[in-house]
């Protein structure tokens, strides 16, 4: 299955605007798509803003962002940049 | 039954209460519903798209940081996670509001228990929760009135209510006006609050700090007087005392909005002996820029640049902000205009301006004039775009530094507007140790402008936000006026001006007090300026001054706010 691995740079984490930009571009997707954090994490619905918080990826943490079907590749890119993003 | 709170917008007003309610009573547990559960689901789906849609508008309204939120708000209801777990509940046959309540409580357990950040977002949460259920139960919805209440009797105006709250976000208020609200009580908030700035923004009493407010009936009948902090709720069926509100601070004459209305002849601000007060308006964006000329500012005594960098990635350019400050100057042609250098840090963090480290108490960290030290080259933009901005201007303008607190930092701080070619260039007073030297800080520089909100935060050592703290930071406090005219008086000395751009100048009584200590202009939320000016040109200036000196000989803001009365017999005749 494609996936990406990014580490989070942002102050904030994936929380505040970066998780909301970040679930609104997974809701776009037509497959499922997760994220763990790494290493080990259990997968969460990307699409879910609760789960994303709740997830509480913080600043240098790393994560696996997974997607499958058509179009996974160019929707894991966009989605691995939103959480690359400073 | 009266209450009473700390009074932070003048004035009085009365109405019906309307409360607002901050949660909806929990669904009881085991709740079933009648008919398929489909019709049930589609119900609770439904609710929550309502919810969504109606944030997502509000949140477009409001804009700025009040739209972050409302925006995550409306995504936690269309959550697809928390849309599951409702169905699954409605499947075990649990009625849709509590199938919803249910739902959310499992989410709401792992942010919450995380604290912090997280912690916040429960909150953000449960208003979202209460939404959907009142949607589905038809409980009123939190929220505000939309329209005034209606008129009393047949062929009487509709009249505005007296809105009751724990406290008041941005997101509550962004809609509100006059017609709608007569005045302000909340639970919590001091003198600094949002709600006590959004009340004199408006125009409208308010009254913070006052304990069981909202237990107060929904629809009876309550008088708020904003100057004294009193809040009187009249007994269901009497109206007696609606007819003859003279108690109050209502005189003959109408209600003090009217009074003021009917004597405010505009122009400058000055005493009755002719001892001129450049009355002018607190800035920070383009509709403060309108209200202000509509309300007779002299001036902007406080230009905020702040909503020209929130919510960005990088600053803003030259030309794009030499636009902005042009319209302001143009706003006030051979008027005075004192812009503030960008104030950024503590409660307003840009991410293009971090602090060099984390930082535990952010109000006493990396801010203002200490950060733009950390990034001149954001300064030197900024003082690029007004320089450019001024030239072909006739407005007067005058820069000056946020957070100073050595003269060594004021004195940087000139000698860089200086060589940009501005010619005034202040620097704030809002740190204590800025005003006990202030014998040496203002020799090096054009001017300076007392911020009192945060002198008084600073020098009491309480939090703005703190309601519990509300004593402390009323601008009142005997040590406060200490520093002012400590401050006025080493300007003077020194032939430089003293204004003062806190919210303490929007109370008329302390305006005159503030005169009296010395400041040579005052600058304020528009709103305030009528008042301030009626009041003030009722007074002499000796008066002023003996009712400044009869403050500070006192030992608590009440006794303070009291013998300055005392000085000031022509206030007893508008009813302060």
């Amino acid at each position: 299955m494609p996936e990406r691995r990014v580490t989070v740079v942002a102050e904030v984490g994936l929380h505040a605007r970066p998780a909301a930009t970040f679930v609104r571009a997974a809701a776009k997707a037509s497959m499922d798509v997760t994220v763990a954090k790494v290493p080990g994490g259990d997968p969460i619905n990307a699409k879910s803003i609760l789960q994303i918080l709740a997830l509480d990826v913080r600043q240098d943490e790393t994560i696996v962002i997974k997607a499958e079907g058509k179009g996974a590749d160019e929707v894991l890119d966009e989605l691995a940049k939103i959480a690359g993003s400073p | 039954m009266n209450m009473t709170g700390v009074g932070v917008s003048p004035g009085t007003g009365q109405g019906p209460a309307f409360i607002v309610t901050v949660s909806v009573p929990e669904p009881p547990e085991g709740a079933t519903y009648q008919g398929e559960a489909d019709q049930e689901k589609q119900r609770a789906t439904d609710a929550l798209q309502q919810v969504a849609g109606v944030l997502e508008l509000r949140g477009d309204r409001v804009g700025g940081q009040a739209r972050e939120i409302l925006r995550a708000q409306a995504m936690m209801a269309e959550d697809p996670g928390l849309a599951v777990a409702v169905r699954g509940f409605i499947d075990e046959g649990i009625a849709a509001p509590r199938a919803v309540y249910q739902a959310f409580a499992r989410f709401r357990e792992t942010l919450a228990g995380a604290g912090g950040y997280l912690g916040e977002r429960a909150a953000d949460l449960d208003d979202v929760r209460d939404r959907v259920i009142g949607e589905l139960t038809g409980h009123p919805m939190p929220g505000i009135p939309s329209e005034p209440a209606p008129p009393d009797e047949a062929g009487g105006a509709p009249r505005p209510y007296v809105l009751v709250a724990h406290d008041l976000a941005p997101s509550d208020t962004a809609l509100l006006t006059k017609d709608l609200v007569a005045a302000f009580v909340t639970e919590r908030g001091g003198p600094t609050s949002h709600t006590a700035i959004l009340a004199r923004a408006m125009g409208v009493p308010a009254v913070v700090g006052c304990r069981g407010a909202t237990s107060i009936r929904p629809g009876v009948h309550v008088r708020v007087d904003g100057t004294s902090g009193q809040v009187r709720v009249e007994p269901p069926g009497s109206d007696a005392g609606r007819a003859n509100g003279s108690d109050l601070g209502q005189s003959s004459g109408g209600t003090w909005a009217g009074q003021v209305a009917a004597r405010d002849a505009g122009g400058p601000g000055r005493t009755s002996d002719g001892h001129a007060v450049p009355l002018l308006a607190n800035v920070g964006g383009q509709s403060d820029l309108d209200a202000a000329v509509a309300h007779g500012a002299e001036g902007i005594g406080l230009y905020r640049t702040e909503f020209l960098f929130l919510g960005r990635n990088e600053a803003p350019s030259a030309d794009e902000q030499q636009q902005v400050y042009r319209a302001a100057l143009a706003a006030f042609p051979g008027r005075t205009v004192v812009v503030r250098a960008l104030d950024a840090g503590a409660d307003k963090p840009l991410s293009f301006l971090p602090p060099s480290d984390g930082e535990p108490n952010p109000a006493l960290g990396e801010r203002g004039l200490r950060l733009l030290r950390r990034f001149p080259d954001v300064l030197d933009t900024q003082l690029e775009a007004l320089a450019a901005a001024a030239d072909g201007s006739s407005a007067h303008l005058m820069i000056m530094a946020p957070m100073v607190a050595t003269a060594e930092e004021a004195s940087w701080f000139a000698g860089v507007c200086h060589v940009r070619g501005l010619a005034s260039a202040g620097a704030m007073i809002e740190i204590p140790a800025a005003a006990l030297r202030a014998e040496s800080l203002v020799t090096v520089v054009d001017f300076v402008s007392i911020g009192t909100n945060d002198l008084a935060q600073y020098t009491f050592a309480a939090d703005r936000q703190l309601g519990t703290l509300g004593t402390l930071q009323d601008p009142w406090q005997p040590a406060l006026l200490d520093l002012v005219h400590r401050t006025a008086t080493a300007a003077s000395d020194n032939g430089k001006p003293c204004g003062v751009c806190g919210e303490a100048a929007a109370d008329p009584l302390l305006a005159c007090v503030l005169v009296g200590l010395g400041a040579t202009s005052l600058s304020m939320s528009p709103g305030a300026l009528p008042a301030v000016r009626v009041v003030l040109a009722g007074q002499t200036l000796g008066q002023c001054q003996l009712a400044a000196q009869a403050a500070r000989g006192m030992e608590t803001p009440a006794h303070a706010r009291a013998a300055a009365r005392s000085e000031l017999p022509e206030l007893a005749r508008l009813g302060l």
